[in-house]
């Protein structure tokens, strides 16, 4: 398990590229959702029936590269979890399904809606992302995003939502 | 009293009214991002992780105990160990906390739970742990699924931000012809606007077919917008559905203040006093898209594996073999559902080497097929039953399938590997046309087995 990277700052790794509509079943599977949800019982899964490679070939710092609607179908969180764990900095997409999407932020998984990266990125491209400065670098080219919001930001930088919500109750 | 900068005699969508009351303003704007506090919340076996959960913030009691809502009901009676030590863990938390409404193994799937309970009512906000949970707009309520991380924060806080989301409008004409369902008609909404055609927006649908469409029809059409994307789906609540609610809460005392009936008050008065409480799109209200569908011209149609919005009309495939059958869940678990599969297989047997299961959505459902006699029917038409719950629609158990396997579905999911092996393959579809496969055992229209 490479385990989850900061994407506070700014951090380099490879594309995996995937196409439209990935959804939450392939991947996290559905048959193991009431029985695996910490991240080390989960992580071994990610991407298991899309990309049964990816577990033995990803490295900290990696970025997925996918077409619309990344993530959608069920609302199980691990789907997020299984990619943050396995080292995976960001998902950028066309567009997102909206459960995944405030999954992965609560988790300190970066969504980036991308087009133009999205366009031209191809598999094993590598790639810097930098929270922020809403931009990803590969090669001379920069592919900008819309800012996330300043409370999207402080919540990625207390190291997710549930860290937050600590902190808020503590408070 | 009108808050500045929020113009309240503009028209509003559904979406505007709902999360205006549930977060306290008198209107809100589309893409407004507003801290909303759920009337429910809804979570099943999911129920034992949320909770380890909402441990680490340090509460002893969770603030919303009354609005929480737990049915087990996604593998059910538990398969493994692992299982029902999690159903343990639920159980241990639900009577540690309180909980106001908890359903066993066995009552059914929580989104037909909880309506045929009438835990939530028009114009209430819910939340689930669940992506069906848009299904409750079929009553008039704003449902939207959220994440288990979410779910933890709302019982520790009862509260989460939720961006007012841009509406659909679709509207609904003429009538539905023999052997259509509104699950066909979902299909065909998800076949032309894709899977990714309603987004992050509220499907909010109107117009003079409603009033023609059984409860259990518009709960599965609803239903299945979150397969186009949806955040929540809608439709106007009427005298029916307001009487629907009414009896049973009748037959069931003891709701907190304001959501219940008092003993042997009449049905009407609890009906208007539902009515009062239903939320209403204002006509003029601003919509992203507005499309028009004409129930007459739909057609028995399937989903082809493995995406849902990859439809065609139920006549190309006939040279499909079918190896399983399955009838069940949120989508169409339904009592209309299941008197549709009997009304095709009744006195019929289904094909050598084609399995039939089915699996009631609850035991209200289980209950009364069983009383009309469909159950032995079924029963001798070669079909097994399964615990009213979510069967195998998630691939835990129940009749699960092995690679190159194919199964025809009343579902709403076909994606690659969901119902077991990632060599299987799902097509999506009617109860009805369910049926007729599992009689032939290849993918017909039902006109072909039943008349």
């Amino acid at each position: 398990m490479n385990g989850p990277v900061d994407v506070a700052r700014p951090f380099r790794g490879r594309v995996f590229r995937y196409g439209d509509h990935v959804n939450t079943d392939v991947i996290f599977p559905g048959r193991y959702t009431y029985t695996k949800s910490r991240p080390e019982e989960v992580e071994p899964h990610a991407l298991e029936d899309l990309d049964p490679t990816f577990v033995g070939r990803v490295r900290p710092g990696d970025v997925i590269v996918a077409g619309w609607n990344w993530g959608c179908g069920s609302s199980r969180e691990q789907a997020a979890v299984c990619l943050r764990y396995a080292g995976v900095g960001a998902v950028v997409a066309r567009s997102f399904g909206r459960i995944f999407y405030r999954n992965a932020l609560n988790n300190g998984l970066l969504a980036i809606v991308c087009p133009e990266a999205v366009d031209v990125l191809e598999e094993g491209a590598e790639v810097e992302v930098d929270l922020d400065g809403s931009v990803i670098r590969h090669g001379g080219t920069n592919f900008g995003f819309a800012p996330f919001s300043p409370a999207v930001r402080s919540m990625i930088a207390a190291g997710g939502l549930i860290e937050q919500t600590k902190r808020r109750l503590a408070g | 009293m009108t808050e500045v900068g929020r113009p309240a005699d503009m028209a509003r969508t559904f979406a505007q009214k709902a999360l205006a009351q549930a977060s306290g303003h008198e209107s809100v704007a589309i893409g407004e991002i507003v801290d909303a506090r759920p009337d429910i919340a809804l979570s099943h076996d999911n129920t034992a992780p949320i909770a380890e959960i909402w441990r680490q913030f340090g509460q002893d009691r969770v603030v919303i105990p009354e609005r929480m809502a737990v049915t087990l009901d996604h593998a059910v009676p538990a398969p493994t160990v692992r299982h029902a030590q999690n159903h343990a863990e639920v159980r241990a938390f639900v009577a540690e906390q309180g909980i106001g409404h908890f359903f066993e193994v066995g009552r059914g799937i929580c989104h037909q739970v909880l309506s045929e309970e009438a835990v939530v009512l028009p114009g209430d906000l819910i939340l689930g742990s669940d992506s069906h949970t848009p299904h409750f707009g079929w009553l008039g309520a704003f449902g939207a699924g959220v994440g288990r991380s979410e779910m933890a924060v709302l019982w520790a806080t009862g509260e989460l931000w939720l961006r007012v989301p841009e509406s659909i409008r679709i509207r609904l004409e003429g009538a539905l012809g023999e052997w259509v369902t509104t699950k066909d008609v979902a299909l065909t909404l998800i076949g032309d606007l894709g899977a990714d055609g309603a987004l992050y927006r509220s499907v909010e649908f109107e117009g003079p077919a409603i009033a023609g469409l059984s409860l259990d029809s518009r709960a599965a059409l609803v239903n299945m917008m979150a397969e186009m994307g949806a955040k929540n789906a809608y439709m106007a609540p009427d005298e029916e559905v307001f009487r629907y609610l009414a009896g049973r809460l009748l037959t069931r005392p003891g709701r907190r203040k304001g959501r219940g009936a008092e003993p042997g008050e009449a049905v009407e008065a609890v009906a208007a006093r539902l009515e009062r409480r239903a939320l209403c799109p204002d006509p003029g209200a601003a919509y992203s898209a507005e499309h028009v569908l004409d129930l007459a011209a739909v057609e028995p149609r399937v989903a082809r594996p493995h995406q849902v919005d990859d439809t065609v009309a139920v006549g190309q495939l006939d040279s499909v073999r079918v190896d399983q059958a399955f009838i069940g869940t949120c989508t169409n678990g339904r009592l209309e559902d299941l008197g549709a599969v009997h009304r095709v297989m009744a006195g019929r047997r289904t094909a050598p080497g084609t399995r039939m299961v089915i699996v009631p959505a609850s035991s209200e459902v289980w209950a009364e097929a069983l009383d009309r006699g469909w159950v032995e029917d079924l029963v001798a038409a070669g079909a097994v039953f399964g615990t009213p719950g979510c069967g195998p629609c998630m691939g835990n158990h129940l009749g699960v399938l092995a690679p190159g396997e194919v199964c025809i579905s009343s579902a709403n999911r076909n994606f690659q590997g969901r119902m077991g092996d990632r060599g299987s393959e799902i097509y999506l579809a009617s109860p009805a046309v369910v049926a007729a496969s599992a009689v032939a055992g290849r993918i017909v229209h039902p006109r072909e087995v039943a008349e």
